[in-house]
């Protein structure tokens, strides 16, 4: 009995070095995403779509050669958390590349690691202006900055005839920053801009806040926050018979899951967002964003995720094409390669722009920005 | 004016749950001397299981939410038994250790039964809003008070008005001589620890269809229950529920008048200040350890 145990052990420490070999030929792609907590929702949805991208590439042959594999960490949607995870993907798994970390701040937080270890990171949501003005050289942001947004934006908003706008955001680097660009933004369109109250990011009841913005007045509120919180404001701000247009920015507001959770308190709102899959025809590359839209509803993943999901496509795509264009998984090489890349992605065609203080210079892209309704329960373009 | 009401109106609802999480926390505290971390755990509890009954199985939202509490119940009555009851007498460090490993243990559970994605939980109530002249509030609000204050009044009357309220009273004043007059202690422990994770999984499950639903939502509630507690002095009935509502009204009128990035922290300012001036909360009569 004993020797059975013995030879079993042996077998299974063989069968693990083994496996442990196996993993060594494959090419590690770090992921730093919040996969339970405040903001659970859209880093599910962009590691899904990092998923569908990784899968792709491996069916297509891999990399140099070699299969790429995800080696995906939880940030808990806790800035500390973030900084450990990094941290064990670059100390512990060796990945030479990472995606992440969602938020702005847990992107911040992360982004002293990237210095100390010199490893790149593509960052796929986050769009505080700090991130790419701050001088860290290994950070390549696919998505947008508030400022760019807010620009993007600033050019329909005469259309819309706003004539008062309040703002809701979240306390944090990403809510703050997006309230001040757009206001700035506003203002020099002539608009007059009142309120901006803050909510703290696990925070459920708002009806502080929405009563002080009633009270100010105006007649369109622009709320910064994920999916969950705009689940609540919509549905508190019919409640208080908030009588404003609410129009949400920072592209995370699936809004098929605010019209599924949130009801017809989400109707008449309009959402800013960097891919629009009920029309993945109009997008800049038509065939890769529909080729991506199949695959994402044949895996029968929540197509309310799809306007998140695209971002970890799009990332991986990019840290691909970087690691061929560097013809090998060091660090310092893709971090020079990736200054070349041109990936035509699910948003439009990536490549990146130096921002930052001269010789420390962050890669940022320049991504498209479209504007949503929902009208009668379904997503309209707003022309 | 007509934003002073709205708040008025948004504090009362909001301090109407308060008070139910800290009921429920204080009576733990106060009877076994437990310092129960997993309240927050059966808020949650008592949320998911909302959702599983109404929306995947499809069950009536009143029946849904009755069972929800039962179950709360139910749940409350085994932590205690197989958790609680065979440490009895441990010191306070041992009890304060197994409850933090249940919560998180709970916790982790729920991610992993229920995935970190949140779940929202639609309620038979009028999407269009309650209006009373210029101020208005969501028809599961109301809701959400009324059981609220029913269920606040019901457990006075459980432990005011019953046998067994007297046995828990009786515990509550010195566990040994009730123990001498018959009382059955261990019996009255478990009913103890039941009625106050029945009434966090009430909270929870009430304010399900108003919020969304997710594994870590207990946690702040776990923090403002303690607050509650804190505030109204440990183990003090009347004290915690009005102690909800002191709470919910700083929270709301600070962020409506002062900040709203702070308020969370107006709160906790203002326990920091009445613990300094009153360091047995504010309605605690006397320190009742003994």
């Amino acid at each position: 009995m004993k020797r059975w145990i013995k030879s079993a052990v042996v077998m299974a420490a063989v069968a693990v070095a083994g496996s442990g070999a196996g993993a060594a030929e494959t090419i590690k792609i770090g992921v730093n995403e919040p996969l339970t907590g405040a903001v659970a929702a859209s880093g599910n949805y962009v590691t899904d779509g990092a998923r569908i991208a990784a899968d792709e590439i491996n069916a297509s042959g891999g990399v140099l050669g070699q299969q790429v594999e995800l080696i995906i960490e939880d940030n808990k949607s806790n800035p500390k958390e973030a900084v450990s995870a990094a941290e064990k993907l670059i100390v512990r798994d060796k990945v030479p590349v990472m995606m992440g970390a969602w938020s702005s701040t847990y992107t911040l937080a992360v982004m002293p690691k990237l210095m100390e270890y010199g490893v790149p990171m593509v960052v796929e949501t986050s769009s505080s202006g700090k991130i790419t003005t701050s001088g860290n050289p290994w950070i390549f942001r696919i998505s947008p900055t508030s400022e760019m947004e807010a620009k993007a934006f600033g050019e329909k908003a005469g259309e819309l005839g706003i004539k008062k706008a309040n703002f809701l955001v979240v306390n944090n680097d990403w809510g703050r920053g997006a309230g001040d660009e757009f206001a700035t933004v506003l203002k020099e369109k002539g608009i007059d801009v009142g309120v901006t109250e803050t909510m703290d990011a696990k925070a459920t009841d708002l009806s502080a806040q929405l009563a002080s913005i009633k009270a100010a007045g105006g007649d369109t509120l622009f709320v910064t926050t994920g999916v969950e919180q705009l689940t609540l404001v919509l549905k508190q701000a019919k409640e208080q018979q908030l009588d404003a247009r609410v129009i949400t920015t920072g592209g995370s507001s699936s809004p098929d899951q605010l019209i599924e959770q949130a009801g017809d308190a989400a109707e008449g709102s309009q959402h800013i967002l960097f891919f629009s899959p009920w029309f993945p025809e109009t997008a800049p590359n038509p065939e890769v964003a529909t080729k991506f839209v199949d695959e994402w509803n044949k895996r029968g993943y929540n197509f309310a995720g799809l306007t998140e999901g695209f971002r970890g496509y799009d990332g991986i795509m990019t840290i691909k094409a970087g690691i061929e264009a560097a013809g090998k998984a060091e660090p310092k090489a893709i971090q020079k390669a990736l200054w070349g890349v041109k990936v035509a992605g699910v948003n439009g065609n990536i490549s990146f722009i130096k921002q930052g203080p001269e010789g420390q210079e962050s890669a940022q892209n320049v991504p498209n920005v479209y504007l949503v309704k929902i009208e009668g329960g379904k997503v309209q373009p707003v022309k | 004016m007509e934003q002073f009401l709205q708040h008025v109106i948004n504090a009362q609802i909001l301090g109407g749950t308060y008070a139910l999480l800290g009921v429920g926390l204080t009576l733990i505290f106060g009877i076994m001397r437990v310092v129960n971390f997993t309240h927050g755990e059966l808020y949650t509890f008592g949320a998911y299981m909302l959702f599983m009954l109404v929306m995947p199985l499809g069950m009536n939202f009143f029946v849904g939410l009755v069972l929800a509490i039962v179950l709360g119940v139910i749940l409350g009555a085994l932590i205690e038994i197989t958790l609680l009851r065979p440490i009895r007498g441990a010191d306070i460090d041992t009890t304060m250790l197994v409850m933090i490993g249940a919560w998180i243990a709970m916790q982790n559970l729920e991610q992993l039964t229920w995935s970190g994605v949140a779940k929202s939980v639609s309620a038979p109530f009028p999407s269009d809003p309650l209006v009373i002249g210029s101020v208005s509030v969501g028809w599961d609000r109301v809701f959400v008070f009324g059981t609220a204050i029913f269920l606040i009044v019901g457990a006075h009357l459980l432990i005011h008005r019953t046998q067994l309220g007297k046995a828990m009273r009786a515990t509550f004043q010195d566990r040994e001589t009730a123990a001498l007059m018959g009382v059955k202690i261990n019996r009255i422990y478990t009913a103890t620890f039941a009625l106050g994770s029945g009434l966090a999984a009430a909270a929870g499950a009430l304010l399900a269809p108003v919020f969304v639903v997710y594994p870590t939502m207990g946690d702040m509630a776990a923090l403002k229950s303690f607050a509650i507690v804190i505030l109204g002095g440990l183990g003090n009935f009347w004290g915690a529920a009005l102690g909800g509502f002191i709470l919910a009204f700083v929270e709301e009128f600070g962020a409506g008048y002062l900040s709203s990035g702070y308020r969370d922290a107006m709160g906790f300012v203002l326990i920091i200040i009445i613990l300094i001036f009153r360091p047995t909360g504010i309605f605690a009569q006397k320190e009742r350890i003994g």
